[in-house]
């Protein structure tokens, strides 16, 4: 009877039961987890699970070829004794907020200059990214070569102007070897900070500076009610991620010094590497590694909370 | 004020043009004045930024008795150019085999990763599933984890996938660092694109997979373009993987092989050095100058989101 009552006129059709195949084809979740899938599966497989092992082997005293034993705080002991380890941070702290420092006063600096009017602005905006886009090996195989201590061109010609009697030892001296590391992470990372910071210094509106100028506002005061809070979000994601790439640095280092001389240039990364990779002990330089989540996740929530200022001073939502 | 940037991102032209007010309060400053607060320290910068790269291309193609004599000959210039260490550098050493390897390690990776990209941000923007904003933000998390303290544990983990020593472990593991970068990018883009579009495709009976392919990544093409670009720039840019993951000479990829390969003890290697940084910088410096506007948004546009 019920058939016949479905059959009336009028009355729909009952919707076929979907199958398995079709639901997995539309259903939303199911739909989503297909598409997920392969930056899921790379991620998981080459990033969480190696971050997770890697938190694991700092507490075994694995080797190469060899997989440890747990060994709980051993590594971390041994470290916390380890002279050069505490030197190795040493250097890291010092290269992170030297250099940083530095770059956002470059950066900022070159950022407002490229935002005035200029002929070939865009030529001249390239070409400052040019230190940027080079990989890093490349040009600090340049940097090598600028700083040789026989045949560096600096060195001629600051002895030519008649600074200097002899050639400055540039890598081969404790200090000089921090200068001047410091110098080309400096060099490699004011391209990024301006051009970032350009962007943002883009979106102030020009109107704000000339209600300010009718004001009878200087220019430092315009730069610092105007400018400087409006680019106080970009400010905040820009240094976070400057601070980031400084402190995990691996490739100027390795190339130009390999932590030397005498482990003046050793930052936790390359002594990492040597410890774990060339040394062989692998619990050890996990440990190392381990030892830098904490100041990765301090510059991660300075981040957060930079973002999270961001959108209450842009009246934003959740968005 | 997301979707202005991300807008203003889409199309990065409208970024140059858009704030270009013609005179605005430059009048209120005078030429010599502009000459030096202006011109002056933006001349010393770009030098500084940009002598490496000329002494980098001067010393490859300098004759060796002029590179390390720096008083008789003026060192700033040569008149006699010479292509010995670019001639030495291609036709005596592994160089073009390193120069492909790196190639094609970067175009696979990014490959991969644009593809993996498209599919997780247009599932994480538009299909909106539960915990889509969490999985966002693990992404951007993702993207903060550096490869400095990935590559041990990385390594046995490569080792045990049976990877180690060959190209496929490093374009298995350059995703890791690219995917969270331009999914990150591609679902600022998606969401500039107009809902509209995509419910009168559903109307008219398209499933998602024809809306994504017919509809989201044609429109979002100069994104594709940006985060294509920006993901090859990074693989270029890898070492410590490549450091690691590989010890063949016949699989390095250029930074790694030069810095290990190269590099001996002989004086006059200077040459043959500057010229294969020079080599091996080419490439991207030849697509930067073409998609240089694709490059900054991808830039700003991953920081500003």
């Amino acid at each position: 009877m019920a058939d016949i009552a479905l059959k009336s006129p009028g009355a729909r059709r009952p919707i076929p039961e979907a199958t398995t195949w079709q639901r997995l084809k539309v259903n939303r979740e199911w739909l989503s987890f297909w598409f997920m899938l392969p930056a899921a599966a790379f991620l998981i497989l080459f990033l969480a699970y190696p971050l997770g092992l890697g938190v694991w082997l700092s507490f075994t005293d694995a080797r190469i070829g060899r997989s440890g034993v747990f060994v709980g705080l051993e590594n971390y002991e041994w470290l916390w004794g380890d002279s050069t380890f505490w030197l190795s941070v040493f250097n890291t702290l010092l290269y992170t907020s030297v250099a940083s420092i530095i770059k956002f006063a470059v950066g900022l600096y070159l950022a407002l200059l490229l935002n005035e009017r200029l002929p070939f602005k865009a030529i001249i905006r390239a070409l400052v990214l040019i230190p940027f886009i080079v990989p890093t090996v490349l040009s600090a195989i340049a940097f090598w070569w600028l700083f040789d201590p026989q045949f560096s061109i600096i060195s001629w010609s600051l002895r030519k102007m008649g600074l200097i009697t002899v050639n400055i030892n540039f890598l081969g001296d404790f200090w000089n070897a921090r200068w001047s590391v410091i110098f080309a992470n400096i060099w490699r990372g004011v391209p990024f900070v301006a051009i970032t910071l350009l962007a943002g210094l883009q979106t102030v509106s020009p109107s704000l500076y000339e209600a300010a100028t009718i004001d009878g506002a200087t220019s430092w005061q315009r730069f610092r009610h105007i400018t400087y809070p409006l680019l106080t979000p970009i400010i905040a994601v820009v240094m976070t991620f400057s601070v980031l790439f400084t402190f995990t640095d691996f490739q100027l280092i390795w190339v130009m010094t390999r932590g030397g001389p005498v482990n003046a240039t050793h930052l936790m990364a390359t002594l990492s590497y040597q410890r774990a990779i060339l040394g062989g002990q692998l619990g050890e330089g996990a440990a190392i590694s381990t030892a830098m989540i904490p100041f990765l996740l301090a510059a991660i929530l300075v981040s957060w909370f930079g973002l999270q200022r961001r959108k209450w001073q842009q009246g934003g939502d959740n968005d | 004020m997301t979707d202005v940037l991300a807008a203003k991102a889409a199309d990065p032209r409208a970024v140059l043009t858009a704030d270009d007010h013609s005179e605005g309060m430059s009048y209120l400053h005078n030429l010599p004045r502009r000459l030096v607060t202006v011109y002056l320290p933006l001349t010393i910068i770009l030098l500084v930024l940009l002598f490496p790269f000329y002494w980098m291309a001067l010393t490859s193609i300098k004759p060796d008795e002029q590179l390390l004599d720096l008083d008789t000959f003026n060192p700033f210039w040569t008149w006699n150019p010479t292509f010995k260490h670019i001639y030495k550098l291609l036709f005596e050493t592994d160089y073009p085999v390193w120069l492909w390897n790196t190639m094609m390690v970067a175009v696979c990776a990014t490959a991969l990763s644009i593809v993996a990209s498209v599919f997780a941000a247009y599932a994480i923007v538009r299909l909106r599933y539960k915990g889509a904003q969490w999985v966002g933000g693990a992404i951007f998390l993702a993207y903060l984890v550096p490869p400095s303290i990935l590559f041990i544990p990385l390594s046995t983990v490569v080792f045990q996938y049976g990877l180690f020593d060959t190209p496929l472990a490093l374009i298995l593991t350059y995703p890791t660092i690219l995917i969270p970068f331009s999914t990150w990018l591609l679902m600022g883009y998606f969401k500039t694109i107009p809902f509209e579009l995509e419910e009168c495709a559903l109307i008219d009976g398209a499933n998602r997979w024809q809306i994504l392919m017919k509809i989201v990544v044609p429109l979002a093409i100069p994104g594709l373009i940006s985060a294509f670009i920006f993901c090859f720039t990074l693989c270029w840019n890898e070492f410590i993987y490549a450091l690691t993951f590989i010890s063949s000479t016949q699989y390095k990829t250029v930074p790694v092989a030069i810095v290990t390969a190269l590099v001996d003890g002989d004086i006059y290697r200077w040459g043959s050095l500057m010229a294969g940084a020079m080599i091996g910088s080419l490439p991207l410096v030849i697509l930067y100058a073409f998609f240089v506007e694709h490059y900054v948004s991808a830039m700003t546009g991953a920081v500003k989101e």
